[in-house]
């Protein structure tokens, strides 16, 4: 976004995600658009053998903005994003969920799948099933 | 107490930097530091190894070539450009940290990036992860036909592949169809939903590029080359890139 578009693209995706989740239930990060932090996941930073404690180091600024939203939940719409801080959670011990935007797409226009379900929490794990069922 | 400072001396010799600077439009800006920091005080990386990149900057425009070439932090570097957004003089740090990277020898590069290039190479998918195309195909198929059984409303749901002439080429991070295959399926039912044209190719259907990331550019622009190529065979208007 920062290397491309720009931050005309980070308004449409917050436009989406606000759609979605509702306005109320949206959190941005601060700093955001195209002043945020790299997650550390990009880069081959992942795939990088022997750089796994650079890589958290790295991520722990990430980590800390994402706690500071006190959110429940983290959307990353890139893979790369979602594998670097749903490891971050789990090392830091965050508690909160890391999401696919898809799955919060999917979930909102009542079409989310029961095996689609990975990594929603217990709050939403079963929102919706029934209607998928019909 | 600050370490002792270090002795230049010499005649001034072509450097690394130099190097770089002529290879990138406008010299990269490299030679116009301030040495502000604003690049360090925002920057991820700062502190890994020792190193920022105002640091790896500064070290590098006082020719410490090999001090620079040794640090392993060229590859603690995303290359997410916030220094350069951040930067009055609009400074390419990451181009200089992506030349270093390319200036060591591909073996001593991390091994897990560069097995994900070779093994990328290695298929006509393009995938870091060695997944054949036969393979990703019959995760694709396997994964449709179980939702469209089981979940009524997606019964006529389509996942094409080759599909000559749609609108949309969609390509897919490996680690989907690899180790989470029910991940392709919310995208799908998106696209399913907007009455999206779209399709999956057989050939360079991975989204990834890790031979980028090893800067190995003959390697890289291949992948993005015959990728191009891929989209433009199946005659499609819009290439998706899922990353």
């Amino acid at each position: 976004m920062r290397k491309t578009f720009g931050d005309d693209v980070a308004k449409e995706m917050r436009f989406v995600v606000k759609s979605v989740v509702g306005e109320e239930n949206f959190i941005d990060m601060q700093p955001n658009m195209s002043n945020n932090y790299c997650c550390g996941g990009g880069g081959g930073f992942l795939q990088a053998t022997g750089f796994q404690d650079q890589r958290r180091q790295y991520g722990k600024t990430k980590f800390d903005q994402i706690m500071a939203t006190g959110a429940n939940y983290c959307i990353t719409p890139c893979h790369n994003c979602h594998s670097q801080i749903h490891d971050l959670n789990e090392h830091f011990e965050g508690g909160f969920h890391t999401l696919h935007l898809w799955t919060l797409i999917a979930l909102s226009l009542g079409m989310l799948g029961e095996n689609e379900r990975e990594y929603l929490g217990e709050d939403l794990c079963e929102c919706g099933l029934e209607d998928i069922a019909e | 107490m600050a370490e002792a400072a270090l002795k230049l001396g010499g005649p001034k010799r072509t450097s690394f930097m130099d190097k770089v600077m002529e290879i990138l439009p406008e010299g990269g800006n490299l030679n116009l530091c301030l040495t502000c920091g604003a690049c360090s005080s925002g920057c991820p990386a700062t502190g890994i190894d020792g190193m920022d990149p105002r640091k790896f900057l500064r070290m590098a425009a006082l020719g410490l070539d090999e001090e620079v070439m040794k640090s392993t932090w060229a590859w603690c570097c995303t290359q997410c450009q916030r220094c350069v957004r951040a930067c009055p003089m609009g400074i390419n740090i990451p181009a200089l940290v992506f030349n270093c990277r390319a200036s060591w020898p591909r073996e001593d590069r991390p091994k897990g990036i560069r097995d994900s290039c070779d093994a990328a190479l290695k298929t006509g998918g393009f995938s870091a992860m060695g997944a054949s195309s036969e393979d990703f195909q019959f995760v694709v198929e396997d994964v449709l036909e179980e939702v469209r059984e089981d979940q009524p409303r997606f019964k006529d749901m389509l996942a094409p592949i080759n599909k000559q002439g749609a609108k949309y080429f969609l390509n897919q991070n490996s680690r989907e169809p690899v180790t989470e295959p029910d991940e392709m399926v919310p995208l799908w039912k998106i696209m399913h939903m907007a009455g999206a044209d779209w399709t999956y190719g057989t050939l360079g259907w991975a989204a990834e590029n890790y031979c980028l990331f090893l800067a190995d550019n003959e390697s890289w622009e291949k992948i993005v080359r015959q990728k191009a190529k891929a989209v433009d065979d199946l005659g499609c208007e819009y290439w998706l890139n899922t990353e």
